[in-house]
């Protein structure tokens, strides 16, 4: 135990995901040997991130304002929708810079044994967005665990009595990876979605 | 004292406590940057929880292997808190079929959920419990009878292996036999009950009064609190899926499945004293 106000760091840090205490304490005794001026920025940046972020109004991703980059690009295609489980999915497919379409974050998964279901993630929201006819096709873009498939499954039976082409990202073999390693499950998807190689 | 000539465990790491088990993932749960803590109702050692390292990365070797409703022949060392699972096989990968299918997938989640809760102590072999549960899954899978009712089935089960199966022949609190369809509808009362006289039933009504704090049907004399009336085709419904008469479940009206889901769910939390939460998103076909 530590006096005061080190200890409240101490405590305060121990709060976040994948620190436990030692890491804690680690942290906090580096703050307080490390530039006054940098831990200064640290706090601002903090405060800043808990008054200016907030979520988008249209997609439900992480925003600055009202509506996010992504929805308020008017080069970006609006006929297309991937929908993913969490803000940090669409940062991983932007990386990929392919993909010119919107977003809809669902802000989870339906997992019934943690407790969550369709009422629980944004899936009204997004049926909103497809009620107007303009969106032609909607990736579903979900983990490719249990919870994600079966988020996908639900979403498509929604969807599709719509007209709307209901699409999902293909599954199969990692690049670079080894075929002797690869598990059943993934092989066998891997066979099921075999393309022709056009040489 | 140089570390050469101090007496110390140097090669001595003793035994690393291997062991191998099969059984079916329950659970899982995220843990740091790539692992994984599993949860697994196993055949020999009950529900064990071990940690899965690096399966949520793209590259795992057995990630795929290691999701909920998967039966595997796994490999694991004891840990200090946790075990750790080095090798894993699949036997029968329940999952896929399932998540295609939202109300079989909802089912077999509130199957798996409350296995996990009828095996409350770890490490605590519960073979009987492992084996109803791969028949459910299998149950389900195959794809032969309604998702809920094969649900149903597996909870009144699962209560009878934990020593808590509902009274539905007698009367749960002093015993005395309920008449049988026959008698119920009949205005002739017949021979009179065992172990008791006549008018301890209602009598007629095609009625039975279930108490799940009492233990299933209550007679007229044993009044109580709090018991739910229901159909003599829904307490016949809850007999057949304890028995396995599935001919007589598939058979049963809608209403009585409905009326029997609705005991089933509230006679299983009262007795587990915890609620199941995955029974509030299951789906009926």
């Amino acid at each position: 135990m530590y006096e005061g106000v080190v200890q409240d760091l101490i405590d305060e840090l121990g709060q976040l995901p994948g620190v436990g205490p030692k890491g804690a304490q680690r942290i906090a005794f580096h703050l307080l040997t490390a530039d006054p001026d940098d831990v200064r920025r640290l706090a601002a940046t903090l405060i800043q991130v808990t008054e200016k972020v907030k979520f988008c109004r249209i997609c439900g991703n992480v925003a600055e304002n009202e509506e996010c980059k992504v929805c308020r690009d008017t080069r970006r295609d609006p006929s297309v929708i991937c929908v993913v489980e969490e803000p940090k999915d669409v940062a991983a497919i932007e990386k990929i810079r392919e993909y010119r379409g919107r977003y809809h974050v669902l802000g989870g998964a339906i997992s019934p044994i943690d407790g969550v279901g369709p009422d629980d993630l944004r899936i009204r929201e997004l049926m909103t967005r497809l009620a107007d006819g303009a969106v032609t096709e909607v990736i579903l873009a979900t983990d490719p665990n249990l919870e994600g498939e079966a988020t996908a499954t639900y979403l498509a039976r929604l969807i599709k009595p719509l007209g709307v082409r209901v699409t999902r990202p293909a599954s199969g073999l990692p690049v670079g990876g080894e075929l002797e390693y690869a598990d059943e499950v993934t092989l066998g998807r891997a066979f099921e979605g075999r393309r022709t190689l056009n040489v | 004292m140089s570390a050469a000539c101090r007496p110390s465990a140097v090669r001595q790491n003793g035994i690393v406590g291997t062991y191998r088990d099969d059984g079916i993932v329950l659970r899982t749960q995220k843990l740091g940057e790539a692992d994984r803590i599993i949860t697994i109702l196993s055949r020999r050692n009950g529900r064990i929880r071990a940690v899965a390292k690096g399966v949520r990365r793209t590259k795992s070797r057995f990630g795929a292997r290691l999701e909920p409703f998967s039966h595997v022949d796994l490999m694991l060392y004891t840990g200090r808190s946790l075990d750790v699972i080095t090798q894993a096989e699949t036997v029968r990968g329940y999952g896929e079929p399932l998540v295609g299918d939202y109300p079989r997938y909802t089912a077999g989640t509130a199957m798996l959920e409350t296995a996990e809760r009828f095996t409350t102590i770890e490490k605590e072999p519960a073979l009987r419990q492992f084996l109803l549960l791969v028949g459910g899954l299998r149950t389900l899978v195959d794809g032969g009878h309604e998702p809920r009712l094969v649900l149903d089935a597996f909870l009144l089960r699962s209560l009878a292996v934990a020593g808590y199966a509902p009274a539905l022949e007698e009367c749960a609190i002093c015993g005395v036999r309920a008449p049988s369809d026959d008698d119920d509808d009949d205005d002739d009362p017949g021979p009179g009950p065992v172990g008791g006289g006549r008018g301890h039933w209602r009598r007629g009504s095609g009625l039975r009064t279930f108490g799940v704090a009492a233990g299933g049907l209550t007679c007229k004399s044993c009044h109580a609190p709090g018991a739910a009336t229901a159909a003599t085709g829904t307490i016949d419904l809850m007999v057949s899926l304890l028995r396995g008469d599935w001919e007589a479940a598939d058979a049963s009206e809608r209403r009585h499945q409905v009326e029997c889901s609705g005991l089933v769910a509230a006679y299983l939390q009262w007795h587990l004293e915890h609620s199941i939460r995955s029974l509030r998103h299951v789906e009926h076909a």
